[in-house]
């Protein structure tokens, strides 16, 4: 019992730590992510981290709130997904009350601005290592990188919402695989 | 009952909004209309805000609006409202999805989606890159090379890609890249 107790605070905790870095969507999220929850702590693989993501795109709620939820539930059953949750929300609630109480002025504050233009270079940067990685392990053969190619063209330069794309592609799959089936 | 009604938006917003925090977006719009607890310049505010703070942006959006209509405890009740449904719903796919992940179907829908998931955070990556760099449209057809400080921002260029080597050389914790890129954004004025 002490031991999921203990598995509870360290999800609430270090979600607390992603969230209270996460500057963005929940795409931001990711290098962190990648780092604390695949590297360090060992609760998910990069696979499973890009499931939750393409389940999280399609499903109802932020993305980044859908993640916690399940990495902590894999881990310790519904408390976990609350509590992880809970933890990734706790400093947004505590820096957002904080500052809207205090300062009246802050995304004009020029300091705050110039901090803010570094970061998002350094996250532009994070998110861009983590994708090259991605690319790696989600990305197995050919028909992987077309699907990539495929997707990222739709999706920049006609703007095709990830919703129809994520279905989409599931069909493609499962197409495929019944051909193989076929096959063999 | 100020707090219930809260509780309630923000639970629609979550159950309804699909996606990232973008999402939310026009349904926050629509809360201020029907509501008026903020207008339009209001929530402009918000936005920026939230998007230049530590947190997810719609975590952070509802806790402004939780905060601004209902104080702290608003802003408590607002969050908690927009994640309700998302815990719910993950909880109950994390469960059935745990059971069928060594199908042979659920493998090959995985195929798909991978690589699919994995180029949607590419394209985010693009446009975050894109934000930053970019200065403004500047029409292409009387284009100077002289033009150039004018559209990228070349301090940011230049950092990014200092920022990328120095990465690829060291192993430091991401969280370390992002205090260290706020404070040299405050010196250099990026």
């Amino acid at each position: 019992m002490t031991e999921k107790i203990k598995l509870i605070f360290n999800l609430f905790f270090t979600f607390a730590k992603i969230g209270a870095f996460t500057f963005g969507g929940g795409y931001a999220m990711m290098p962190i992510l990648q780092r604390e929850i695949v590297e360090n702590k060992q609760w998910a693989t990069s696979d499973e981290l890009i499931d939750y993501y393409a389940i999280g795109q399609c499903t109802p709620g932020i993305i980044a709130v859908n993640t916690a939820t399940y990495i902590g539930q894999k881990q310790a059953g519904v408390i976990g997904g609350i509590f992880a949750t809970l933890g990734l929300v706790f400093p947004s609630i505590v820096i957002i009350e904080l500052i809207s109480k205090f300062i009246s002025n802050f995304t004009s504050i020029s300091a705050v601005q110039y901090a803010f233009n570094g970061i998002r270079v350094c996250v532009g940067v994070l998110i861009l290592q983590t994708v090259l990685k991605l690319f790696d392990s989600s990305v197995k053969n050919v028909f992987g990188a077309v699907i990539f190619f495929i997707v990222f063209i739709l999706s920049i330069f006609f703007d095709v919402s990830p919703i129809i794309l994520i279905i989409g592609a599931s069909i493609v799959g499962l197409i495929a695989t019944f051909f193989e089936n076929k096959r063999t | 009952m100020i707090y219930l009604r809260l509780y309630i938006e923000f639970f629609l917003t979550g159950l309804f909004a699909i996606g990232g925090g973008l999402a939310t977006l026009p349904f926050l719009e629509d809360i201020g209309i029907r509501t008026g607890w903020y207008n339009h310049e209001m929530l402009a505010d918000m936005i920026a805000i939230s998007e230049s703070t530590p947190g997810a942006m719609g975590i952070n959006m509802a806790t402004y609006t939780g905060f601004h209509v209902g104080g702290i405890f608003g802003g408590i009740i607002a969050t908690l409202g927009l994640i309700t449904p998302s815990i719910i719903i993950i909880l109950i796919i994390a469960k059935v999805f745990n059971k069928f992940k060594e199908n042979k179907y659920i493998q090959g829908i995985l195929t798909g989606l991978r690589p699919t998931s994995t180029a949607l955070i590419a394209v985010a990556c693009v446009g975050i890159l894109k934000l930053v760099l970019f200065k403004s449209q500047i029409c292409i057809l009387n284009f100077d090379i002289s033009l150039i400080p004018n559209i990228i921002n070349l301090k940011a260029l230049g950092f990014g890609i200092i920022l990328y080597l120095l990465m690829k050389k060291s192993k430091f914790h991401p969280i370390f890249w992002i205090i260290i890129s706020g404070v040299i954004g405050v010196v250099l004025k990026i």
